[in-house]
């Protein structure tokens, strides 16, 4: 079995006097898509922005390929291959495709010049490979776009960076029926690449669709585990209402 | 083509924008729209006044006359852009005509109102590049003012250049003691032709657009300056310092406003505290017409050169039909607000997605 490539172990996380995180850990394996589920308030948002170096952990530790590192800020945490596509996308709405793809990464024609045909270029092979059909012609603001669409450019954008790790914040939670069956495919797609995807989605059904695995967070803490084929929508519930668990609480609280 | 598979193309083929593409045409690019106004001004003058408005020499001095405008207007688009907008560009441009007189007086070379002036042929490059350090040193002290308020502190700009604004014509009274002082050290420059009899002012004003042009639409500084106009969150997340970008942008609308300065000194031989007032508004509508939007990120240099340019044929043609040329402030004002409108449709037809 392959190793985790991103793991967060015995994470403590304070806020003034709420304890986001206690004790909580989460493992993502490449090539698989890991969701993440949990109540409101069960951490989900917090233990998202530590993997993706928002926050720096009070305690425990964040570990990439087994390696204990410390994420000092989002671009750390890029720089290592990890990319976050956040709920409200982080988009400029009137650049376009490539413009967004490419934005404070630009490829660069004598220093200070972008070469645009080249990253349009890019943008447009990459968007082959993950399938994201853009009809519209490349040089349409993204402004103009489905949301489905600018959904899957900032997926996308993120497939093109991440080398490890890619964590994904409700990316079907705007979406209609049609549209978020494409985003689901994406998804499927950049797993496929060998890409470690984190799936956040408070849409039961479509967690059990898209996942092979799925950690359960309540109160701050894992409390269940499942691969594929394990759980179904009740036992979900169970676990996220805490009438069910498969893991020892690691604190008594 | 054919599509049987709902893939992410299909949903795309829903018409986003009006299917006219004409219209659609239109709302995609505004700058055309003002293109074409100035055109049809352009026209119809020359049909009304085809001996007088359509000469060499009509051109050549409303090229002049707007020589100055067009300067500041460059920088006034990146603030734009931002979805910022800089009020203080006449204390930019005074500042700099103040500058630049002082800096001569530093050398010793006139521009005092008691001491002798040097005549235009004593005077030397390095006196005029004197006095262009100065009128830079200005416009760099007036946009950085702007650009830390802005950018660090966060003061919304449309306050921030009307502090610097007013801060900026104070000191420059002060510096002149409320009056104004001439030089004619810098005549070569504002009066002289170095290319084929096209006054200075045209050279050095195309030299500008097309520095701005490269800036803003070809180099990476521009990209992030749209960026940031259109969502700084997202420039910001894509590793983008915004606020040193800001403060650099506003920088860039001092400078320009105190080159401006330079040139205004040059051209007018004398500093003119009380003048350019009105040069803000003049540089924002200009900026407006060319289809740059107030909301930011979007905009274009070319935009701003046609936008700077209407009024001043309007101007130029009533002047030669024999209409009031107030008309002028009434036909352009009535042109910004159909600019505007029509940024506004084309924004909200665009975000229905």
């Amino acid at each position: 079995m392959s190793k985790p490539v991103l793991g967060a172990y015995r994470v403590v996380k304070t806020f003034g006097h709420v304890r986001a995180l206690r004790h909580a850990s989460f493992e993502a394996f490449p090539g698989e898509v890991t969701a993440l589920v949990g109540d409101n308030g069960a951490g989900k948002s917090t233990l998202t922005k530590v993997l993706s170096g928002v926050y720096s952990p009070d305690e425990g530790e964040v570990r990439i390929d087994g390696n204990p590192v410390r994420l000092s800020d989002p671009h750390d945490a890029k720089a290592r291959g990890i990319e976050t596509v956040y709920q409200d996308l982080a988009l400029a709405p009137d650049l376009d495709a490539a413009g967004n793809v490419f934005l404070g990464r630009e490829l660069r024609r004598f220093g200070i010049l972008h070469n645009h045909p080249e990253m349009r270029r890019r943008t447009a092979t990459a968007f082959r490979d993950l399938g994201v059909g853009l009809v519209q012609d490349m040089r349409a603001p993204v402004a103009e776009f489905s949301g489905g669409q600018k959904q899957s450019v900032a997926i996308a954008r993120a497939a093109m960076w991440a080398t490890k790790v890619i964590v994904m914040d409700e990316p079907t939670a705007a979406l209609g029926v049609i549209q978020t069956a494409n985003v689901l495919e994406l998804v499927e797609r950049i797993r496929d690449k060998g890409i470690a995807v984190v799936f956040i989605s408070h849409n039961l059904p479509q967690v059990l669709q898209v996942a092979d695995r799925i950690e359960v967070l309540r109160l701050g803490a894992r409390v269940a585990r499942f691969r594929r084929g394990e759980a179904d929508v009740d036992r979900l519930i169970a676990a996220i209402s805490g009438a069910y668990a498969n893991e020892a609480n690691e604190e008594s609280s | 083509m054919t599509q049987t598979k709902p893939t992410a193309d299909t949903e795309s083929q829903e018409p986003v924008t009006p299917s006219v593409p004409f219209v659609r045409a239109l709302l995609r690019n505004p700058t055309m729209v003002t293109f074409a106004v100035l055109l049809a001004i352009i026209a119809a003058f020359s049909i009304l006044a085809p001996d007088t408005f359509t000469q060499r020499s009509n051109f050549t001095q409303l090229a002049q006359n707007v020589a100055i405008l067009t300067v500041v207007s460059v920088g006034t688009t990146f603030v734009i852009i931002t979805a910022g907008v800089d009020l203080s560009i006449p204390s930019g441009i005074v500042l700099g005509e103040v500058f630049a007189v002082h800096a001569l007086k530093l050398i010793g070379t006139g521009g005092d109102t008691t001491a002798a002036d040097v005549t235009a042929d004593q005077t030397k490059a390095w006196y005029i590049l004197v006095a262009l350090a100065g009128a830079l040193l200005a416009g760099l002290i007036i946009g950085t003012i702007n650009g830390l308020v802005v950018a660090y502190l966060k003061v919304p700009p449309l306050l921030a250049t009307l502090g610097t604004l007013g801060a900026g014509l104070g000191a420059a009274l002060i510096l002149q003691n409320g009056v104004n002082t001439a030089t004619y050290a810098l005549d070569p420059l504002g009066h002289g032709s170095w290319i084929a009899a096209v006054p200075n002012l045209i050279p050095i004003a195309l030299v500008v657009v097309v520095a701005g042009f490269i800036l803003l639409h070809m180099a990476v500084f521009g990209r992030h300056t749209f960026a940031i106009g259109s969502n700084p969150e997202a420039a910001r997340r894509a590793g983008i310092n915004v606020e040193r970008h800001l403060l650099k942008v506003y920088i860039i609308g001092g400078v320009s406003a105190g080159f401006a300065g330079f040139l205004s000194v040059a051209y007018f031989s004398t500093t003119s505290i009380g003048g350019h007032s009105t040069d803000n508004l003049q540089a924002i509508t200009a900026v407006a017409l060319g289809g740059t939007s107030l909301f930011g990120g979007v905009g274009s240099i070319i935009g701003t050169l046609i936008g700077v340019w209407i009024p001043a044929v309007l101007k130029n043609g009533f002047v030669i039909t024999g209409v009031q040329p107030y008309w002028q402030d009434v036909a352009v004002g009535l042109v910004l607000i159909v600019a505007v409108w029509f940024d506004q449709l084309r924004r909200r037809t665009r975000n229905r997605g």
